[in-house]
């Protein structure tokens, strides 16, 4: 299934291409949003808790995207979920829009973590997932991070230390649109040995993304390496 | 290698708040995970020691203050300011969050180490951060009670510790300078363990003494107070880069002109091993070295 057959058998995804159509600047990523686009959309369709009316809800799960990277996809996707008016998107990199190259989390609603500077979110939300273990709480945490942001060494440090915690309640999420200058090779595979249960999709089959990140191994952390072609 | 009795409060303080704070949570990277042991059996959830990966252990804490608690990061200086600072500065900084970040080693206390175990640009380059506080105490009562103090006020605060410390504690505030004296003829402000040196340097001469601890933000109002409008010359003793902390001196007393000598560590490579105090008779970082650069700061010419 191609993506465009994809997003057309999904009316849904409509208006969040045409949202992404009315934006405008150099910054926007364009590669970068549309990778992430299907499977930001079906986390907050289908798979994520979350309430837009209180955003900072204990009773939410918690999704920050490591990379940073094309944010509009997830402006785009905030803005349908009613986080804050889709208009703003029209300010999109504006001086005095809130809207930036990359999300920060005291500007926007919904935004769990200000990132952009590759390789922190991805730790970030193991410290999330172990605080969320540390008050009992049952929520979890997706955590999105690029094959590009996979050169760094801290997401490699990661995922040594979230596999060996052990950590159910969280679940990385690896687009893998192949723009890393290095060659990833088998991505699944280099997390399973690291102790995590690991998956490969089609990252813009909306029917397998949801299925895997439904999933939930309650021995270990999960990671969905999601292939999309750009 | 020192045996750091700052180091030993560290761990005393933190495990008794631990007690006490259900928020209070201690990020290691391996270094002083044995002091830390009680209070990794008292509340396993709170105490975690990742291994060595500091840039990862910096983010994982931020990630803790998300949720509400209140992390405290702890390494040899180098390792939790300079390796992880884009992570200070992007994850607590800019993010708006409270942390800690306990240093040991502070310069050359590892001397025998070499240079890869020495951060004398710490105090420096962690005052380049917006609302990061610096905190730099001269015994570890000092240190237990400045932490106690501003341990959760909801900034990132870096506390520096050292194996070198005075052998009286005051009675230090966040914030504040302590006045330690008053005189006429210059103006000494002195930051954490040189307190001592700077005393005996001192004996017979007329100057004021201000104790510093709380590097940053500097209390500029409480160095108006002590030096006026017209001061007198003003020796700056620092533990660290000497110059560190001019811009925070000249910027509380302008726009009054102002004669100013920093005493402290000389920005070079610093290639000798052995003792901290032998680097300190080297670099003349002891009271006969601080009283000749106060000797001739007071006989330069004006103007």
């Amino acid at each position: 299934m191609t993506r465009e057959d994809q997003r057309a058998s999904d009316p849904a995804m409509q208006p969040m291409l045409r949202l992404l159509a009315g934006t405008h600047g150099d910054d926007k990523h364009d590669p970068s949003a549309l990778s992430i686009l299907d499977v930001v959309w079906v986390l907050y369709q289908r798979v994520l808790r979350h309430d837009p009316a209180n955003p900072r809800s204990e009773a939410r799960d918690r999704f920050l995207v490591s990379k940073g990277h094309g944010p509009i996809a997830l402006y785009a996707v905030l803005a349908d979920r009613g986080f804050f008016p889709a208009g703003e998107l029209a300010h999109f990199l504006e001086f005095d829009g809130r809207l930036g190259g990359h999300p920060d989390r005291n500007l926007v609603p919904g935004i769990e973590a200000s990132t952009g500077s590759l390789g922190h979110g991805f730790p970030m939300a193991t410290g999330v997932a172990l605080a969320l273990q540390a008050k009992g709480s049952d929520r979890r945490v997706f955590v999105l991070i690029g094959d590009g942001e996979a050169n760094e060494g801290s997401v490699w440090e990661t995922a040594l230390l979230a596999g060996s915690l052990h950590l159910p309640n969280l679940t990385g999420i690896l687009i893998n649109n192949h723009s890393s200058t290095r060659p990833l090779g088998d991505v699944a595979a280099k997390f399973s040995a690291f102790g995590w249960a690991a998956t490969t999709i089609n990252g813009r089959d909306h029917v397998a993304i949801e299925a895997a990140l439904r999933a939930q191994d309650m021995t270990r952390p999960s990671m969905v390496v999601a292939e999309v072609d750009g | 290698m020192n045996d750091p009795t700052m180091r030993a409060q560290m761990a005393l303080t933190i495990t008794e708040l631990m007690d006490s704070d259900p928020r209070l949570v201690m990020v290691l990277a391996d270094i002083s995970a044995g002091l830390f042991e009680d209070a990794a059996a008292a509340h396993p959830s709170r105490v975690i020691s990742v291994g060595i990966m500091e840039q990862t252990a910096v983010s994982l804490a931020a990630g803790f203050a998300l949720e509400g608690f209140v992390p405290v990061v702890h390494s040899i200086a180098p390792f939790v300011v300079e390796r992880p600072f884009e992570q200070i500065k992007d994850d607590f900084c800019y993010q708006g969050l409270g942390g800690n970040f306990i240093s040991i080693g502070a310069s050359y206390d590892y001397a025998s180490d070499g240079m890869t175990h020495q951060a004398p640009g710490d105090a420096a380059i962690l005052s380049t951060l917006p609302g990061m506080e610096v905190i730099v105490p001269g015994t570890p009562d000092e240190f237990d009670a400045l932490f106690r103090e501003i341990y959760a006020d909801g900034s990132p605060t870096y506390f520096r510790t050292s194996s070198q410390v005075n052998q009286a504690s005051r009675p230090v505030r966040f914030g504040r300078l302590d006045v330690v004296r008053t005189g006429a003829e210059a103006t000494v402000v002195v930051v954490g363990p040189l307190l001592d040196r700077v005393l005996e340097a001192c004996a017979g001469r007329d100057v004021s003494i201000a104790y510093c601890t709380t590097v940053a933000p500097f209390d500029a109002a409480g160095l108006r107070a002590l030096a006026g409008d017209r001061p007198a010359p003003l020796l700056l003793v620092e533990p660290y880069y000497a110059g560190t902390g001019v811009s925070a001196v000249v910027q509380a007393l302008a726009p009054a002109w102002l004669r100013v000598e920093a005493v402290g560590i000389p920005r070079r490579v610093l290639s000798n091993y052995g003792t901290a105090d032998e680097h300190d008779a080297a670099l003349g970082l002891t009271a006969a070295g601080i009283r000749a650069r106060l000797d001739e700061l007071l006989a330069a010419p004006l103007g």
